[in-house]
């Protein structure tokens, strides 16, 4: 029950983006198409459960005062691995992410699961933690890049969709959609959307509205 | 000169790296509560990224670029896939000397940065900087500009916001929209301005 919880809840409840605000930096522009975005999730996935897996095993051994340090190197070592084989298998697309898979490192969810989740739990807990944290960024990556990709090439995966004016169809890109701005405004409005439906969710305001009655006044 | 001027204008505005990067997002979003919190943020990071750019660069060139060792005898050796684990771990050591000689010689600056500093270890703004130097093949001077610039790009964008987010706190927002959400409206609005600056040159 609870390791299906560890698996379930970084999904929608405690997304790492939605919710925990964490490891908006090294995605966001990766969302202008789709390809690039479903490698940059996949490689997230895969940092994720390894270095959660890892720093699992060793968390009765490492001392507290260079804990960051070593869980630092543990997790720059899986972004090289992961960056090697990119530039292995698919030079295209490791050409497109260019230096964001390198930013993987910094990327904060990683540092905040390794640290808050992988130093506690056994080793299985920790894999399923860093798989559902690495899909719950997917959950939110994949979407904006699809709609920033239909929208704003008319294309989905290289393949046309809405044809495009300039190719004789009807369709005129929105070219506001292969510029940074729209990744905000998606998932702002994305978040608005969950929070709408999550109501939990919702930030309380700093200054609350409240109409004065007579007698306050007084 | 001219081509360094350029580097700094580009960095701080066209290519702004909060802005057109979306890099450093977090501390970005977490941060900007504040004006003056978001000053001293924007002045540790723009210090930060003058050092380790350089420095970074001078690592690179001389000792993980194809072909670098070769006054060793290992002209051969390409260890640049060494990079990432190399510029992490001279970011964080900078931060940490950084820190402790603020300590010891500028107390008031300390307290002023202090919170700030270990946190950028883990701003991807830094380690972004470092990596777009080496796809860039800048020189050591032009290293030296486009620290500079990206840092001053990114305190503009986290001041520029903060502002706009001080005055936010007294308006009625549709309850969904509440902080997180808004601030990614407004940072794409902001994000919108700066598109404007393209082509922008000396």
């Amino acid at each position: 029950m609870s390791y299906r919880r560890d698996f379930l809840d970084p999904l929608i409840n405690t997304n790492p983006i939605t919710v925990q605000i964490l490891g908006l930096c090294s995605a966001l522009a990766v969302t202008s198409s789709l390809l690039p975005a479903l490698i940059m999730s996949v490689a997230v996935i895969s940092v994720l459960a390894f270095s959660n897996v890892a720093v699992s095993l060793m968390r009765t051994v490492i001392p507290r005062s260079i804990r960051l340090i070593l869980q630092m190197t543990l997790i720059a070592s899986a972004v090289i691995v992961v960056d090697e084989i990119l530039k292995t298998f698919a030079p295209e697309v490791s050409r497109i992410l260019s230096v964001f898979v390198g930013l993987i490192i910094t990327n904060c969810i990683v540092l905040s699961r390794v640290e808050a989740f992988a130093m506690q739990n056994d080793v299985r807990a920790s894999l399923l933690d860093g798989i559902g944290n690495g899909l719950g960024y997917s959950l939110i990556l994949i979407p904006v890049a699809g709609l920033r990709e239909v929208f704003g090439s008319g294309t989905l995966l290289g393949y046309s969709l809405l044809p495009l004016t300039s190719e004789g169809g009807w369709y005129t890109p929105n070219e506001l959609m292969l510029l940074a701005p729209s990744a905000f405004f998606i998932i702002g409005l994305l978040i608005w959307w969950i929070r709408a439906w999550r109501a939990q969710q919702v930030e309380q305001p700093d200054y609350v509205l409240h109409t004065v009655e007579d007698q306050e006044m007084m | 000169m001219q081509d360094i001027l350029n580097i700094i204008l580009r960095a701080m505005f066209v290519e702004n790296l909060a802005l057109a990067f979306l890099l450093g997002m977090c501390t970005y979003i977490a941060v900007s509560k504040r004006v003056e919190t978001a000053i001293g943020l924007g002045i540790a990071v723009i210090v930060i990224q003058v050092i380790t750019v350089p420095v970074n660069h001078l690592i690179y060139r001389y000792l993980l670029s194809p072909g670098a060792l070769d006054w060793a005898g290992l002209g051969a050796m390409d260890l640049s896939y060494l990079k990432f684990i190399t510029f992490i771990g001279v970011i964080a050591a900078m931060i940490q000397i950084l820190e402790l000689t603020l300590a010891r010689f500028f107390p008031a600056l300390h307290n002023a940065l202090g919170i700030y500093l270990p946190l950028l270890t883990v701003n991807c703004a830094i380690l972004g900087a470092s990596l777009f130097m080496v796809q860039r093949d800048y020189i050591f001077i032009e290293s030296l500009a486009y620290g500079f610039g990206v840092g001053a790009g990114w305190a503009l964008a986290i001041v520029i916001f903060a502002a706009i987010r001080e005055r936010l706190r007294y308006s009625d927002v549709p309850e969904g929209l509440q902080g997180l959400g808004l601030a990614f409206i407004v940072t794409g609005l902001l994000a919108l301005g700066f598109v404007g600056f393209t082509g922008l040159e000396f």
